[in-house]
């Protein structure tokens, strides 16, 4: 039997903030060498939890606690933060925000100066360390010329650098495009497989993270453990409909089909599933589903022709980019990060002027228009509510786009009104915006930009960060906008289950050019599109072809198509 | 994209491979120099020695150009400050009184305009190595350079983390920017300046807002990283002192001393063409 390296007994917690505990009569043991996801919606817990596995509970936020927690033995209160830190390295979230040092090989030997090692063995270790998560040619890089998942790398090499017995990530697939999340996974998992170092994943996104082969999931739900399974034994169970934890799009599929899955279905992993005896059902299904008949196109609204631009003359960030979008479609533009999604964005707003080509909305060349007067005909949204709000309440932040453009008040409180009703926020017009949740802050955002009547509005990852409940909250709430206001939607992601279940069509940018223009169940089983926009094939491409179905768009198309009939109704 | 403002380069001169530490004695030498001495020889000395040493280390004008402007603002406003207040101070210093032009409380002395002339001169000379100690140090070695001349790791890792997150947080200026000026507030020039200012509040707040957050993470990120665990902490980027290094700081000193001597010598620290 091997020991546990953590062990609760009998823990609650409870914030010095707060009234009611956030966890609750945790009993839980992790033994040396395993890989263990957490997994639980927003607010259930699970970060608690891997707080007081990382020893900022207690020590840096304080609380009540009964009950005890024993880190490799030590028990958590009267074990110093530093000790813990040794024996737990903690890779957090925000991979932009935990990069320390002004260059990679500082960041990484981070700890190790803190801990006085001599230079000489620092540079040792750096570099061992560098070579085991691949950053090594990137010793002498600024975090600004690293990619998400290269920060990630070296935020891992920073705390590996200690040689720590216990890895801790949390959410480490947030901010990272789908290929590079699956590489993250992956990494992981061939890390744990060298070292036989401990690991625990704290994720909501749960079909990527499985690919880590995980031997136990533990599910968090409203401050206690509601199951402690393999990833098998779970998929045959229904907890993660019922928690509000988005299944993988495979099991969810074969639930619809009628399939109920038993443990030795081996569902964790689209991999190892033994779909042969329900491949039936599932053909017997899909050829039950009515045929779609394609909507007709509505006018043109906005049109990009031929777009080119680079920062400095030389090296082109996009190159002779055209699409067409209609009126009241929801289109996403993807790709991965530094694809040039961005500037794409930003040369339609006017904050850049384009080197060649044009954009037209209604059929006119807005080239001569200010950012202001293209802010009236195209709403840009920003991913971080944070970074748009400038006004303590809710009221006064929506009216500012008309305020600053002189409509008399009497208007202002008309379409003020109007909006709010709309976006669902008229009961809170006069609160403070610091009261709101962020997915409230997020409506009250879409609500300052919808007031001045866009003909198109831009998201710019609408969901990012979101548990499956807040995304679906959020982008239930902007489908409703696109079909009361009839604003065309444009959104910017890398998120594919949003594309597939959200938009009607996908714009991929790849490395400056246009990869491919296409609906998302079309692009999600292509390879030869989804390897060069960092996308990954959906697991549904998979069932399909397990299950003798060759037309895996169709089937994908099919099975949205299904998701969403079944999401109106209930 | 430009070359950004007050940024290291990094530039193949001598001065560049100077030490972070040295490079930090000398700007202290030379500053506290600077700010003792108001004999006039000395500073015209040390102002040749500034413009010369600004040529060397290749320092570009586009580099330094807008905050040197900004500098010149306020050395106006230093100025016709002093004159306002105290339009005599030379004469109490210099102990003669020589009217050029007019009469009364604001008569033009020449010991005032010789006064005033020496603090322009000040300026000029401190200016120049400010630029050349900011542009040429690595921001990598300032932690460990404060560090090494006695100033605790604390206060010198609050410098580095600072460098290392004003181009995050210039990044968020303007992407906080575009989106204001999107929704109609008027950024540019074209504006009123009392809704200019109004305006700039609609980027402040959400900036400061966004970068709270960061702070929050930072800190915890060093937390779990045992910064602060002892006294003291080694550094991956610090440098052993070199021959140049030594001795740059034996002459940073020596002309300390020396320029120091020279105008103690006559017991006062101004130098009276006058008399």
């Amino acid at each position: 039997m091997k020991k546990p390296v953590i062990e609760f007994v009998n823990f609650t917690f409870k914030y010095r903030t707060q009234v009611e505990p956030t966890l609750y009569d945790i009993d839980l043991k992790i033994y040396e060498g395993e890989k263990i996801l957490i997994i639980g919606p927003s607010g259930s817990g699970k970060s608690t939890l891997s707080n007081c596995i990382n020893g900022l509970i207690p020590h840096i936020y304080t609380g009540e606690m009964q009950g005890d927690v024993y880190i490799c033995g030590k028990k958590l209160s009267e074990t110093s933060l530093f000790d813990i830190s040794c024996m737990v390295g903690t890779v957090l979230q925000d991979t932009d925000g935990q990069f320390i040092g002004l260059t990679v090989a500082e960041d990484i030997a981070f700890a190790l100066e803190n801990d006085c090692v001599p230079q000489k063995e620092m540079f040792a270790r750096v570099d061992e360390v560098a070579a085991t998560v691949e950053v090594k040619d990137l010793l002498e890089s600024h975090p600004g010329e690293l990619s998400g998942g290269q920060k990630q790398r070296v935020s891992m090499a920073g705390v590996m650098v200690r040689d720590v017995d216990i890895l801790l990530f949390d959410e480490p697939l947030a901010n990272l495009d789908p290929a590079t999340g699956k590489r993250a996974v992956a990494l992981i998992d061939e890390i744990q497989k060298n070292t036989g170092k401990t690991v625990v994943i704290i994720e909501h996104r749960l079909e990527d993270a499985l690919f880590c082969d995980a031997d136990r999931i533990i599910m968090v739900e409203e401050g206690r453990i509601t199951a402690d399974m393999t990833p098998d034994e779970l998929m045959s169970t229904d907890i993660l409909i019922r928690a509000g934890v988005r299944e993988p799009l495979y099991v969810t599929a074969l639930k619809s089909a009628g399939v109920s899955l038993k443990p030795e279905d081996e569902a964790g992993q689209i991999s190892t599933l033994h779909v042969e005896p329900y491949a039936e059902t599932v053909r017997t299904w899909y050829h039950k589903q009515p045929e779609h008949q394609k909507d007709t196109p509505g006018d043109e609204v906005l049109s990009v022709r031929d777009l080119s631009f680079s920062y400095d003359g030389n090296k082109k960030v996009l190159e002779d980019v055209s699409f067409t979008i209609h009126k009241g479609e929801m289109v996403a533009i993807v790709g991965k990060n530094g694809a040039g999604k961005s500037t794409l964005s930003n040369l339609i707003c006017g904050f850049i002027a384009p080197d060649r080509g044009e954009i037209r909305l209604n059929g006119e060349d807005i080239s001569p228009l200010s950012v202001k007067e293209r802010g009236e005909r195209i709403g840009l949204v920003m991913q971080n509510p944070n970074q748009m709000i400038s006004k303590s309440m809710i009221y006064e932040e929506v009216a500012l786009g008309l305020q600053v453009r002189g409509v008399p008040e009497e208007e202002i409180k008309e379409r003020v009104n109007s909006v709010l009703k709309i976006c669902g926020l008229y009961p809170y017009r006069n609160w403070p915006i610091s009261a709101l949740s962020f997915g409230q802050k997020k409506r009250v955002t879409i609500a300052a930009i919808l007031i001045l009547e866009p003909d198109i509005m831009i998201l710019d990852e609408p969901t990012a960060g979101q548990d499956y409940r807040h995304y679906t909250e959020i982008m239930e709430f902007v489908k409703e906008i696109n079909e009361k206001s009839d604003t065309t939607l444009i959104m910017i992601t890398h998120d594919m289950h949003l594309m597939l279940e959200y938009t009607d069509r996908a714009v991929v940018i790849a490395d400056g050019h246009l990869l491919a223009d296409s609906t998302p169940a079309a692009i999600l089983t292509n390879d030869a599109i989804t390897d060069k926009a960092y996308l990954k094939r959906t697991s549904l491409y998979d069932l399909s072809k397990a299950c003798g179905i060759d037309d895996a768009d169709g089937f994908t198309e099919a099975f949205i198509r299904y998701e969403r009939a079944h999401r109106e109704e209930g | 994209m430009g070359r950004k403002l007050l940024s290291y380069e990094q530039k193949d001169t001598w001065i560049d491979r100077l030490c972070g530490v040295t490079k930090l004695i000398f700007f202290l030498c030379w500053s506290i120099t600077s700010m003792m001495t108001y004999d006039t020889r000395v500073l015209i000395i040390m102002l040749v020695i500034s413009i010369i040493l600004f040529k060397i280390s290749k320092t570009q004008w586009s580099q330094v150009g807008s905050v040197f402007k900004f500098i010149l603002f306020f050395l106006c406003i230093n100025i016709i400050a002093i004159y306002l207040f105290s339009p005599a101070e030379g004469v109490k210093i210099y102990g003669t009184e020589t009217i050029l032009l007019g009469s009364g409380r604001y008569a033009l002395r020449a010991e005032q305009l010789f006064y005033e002339f020496n603090i322009i001169l000040k300026y000029f000379t401190v200016v120049p190595s400010i630029f050349i100690f900011i542009v040429t140090t690595n921001p990598s070695e300032f932690a460990a350079s404060m560090n090494r001349v006695g100033i605790g790791y604390n206060a010198g890792y609050a410098v580095a983390i600072a460098l290392r997150y004003i181009p995050d947080i210039q990044g968020d200026f303007r992407k906080i920017r575009n989106a204001q000026m999107a929704r109609g507030i008027e950024m540019s020039k074209k504006g009123k300046l009392t809704d200019r200012i109004k305006s700039t509040t609609a980027i402040i707040f959400p900036l400061v807002f966004s970068s709270m957050g960061r702070i929050d993470t930072i800190s915890t990120a060093m937390e779990l990283r045992s910064f602060g665990r002892h006294k003291k902490r080694t550094w991956y980027m610090a440098r052993p002192l070199k021959r140049n290094d030594y001795i740059t700081i034996a002459v940073s000193v020596l002309f300390m001393i020396i320029a120091l001597v020279i105008t103690y010598a006559d017991g006062s620290r101004f130098y009276n063409p006058f008399i």
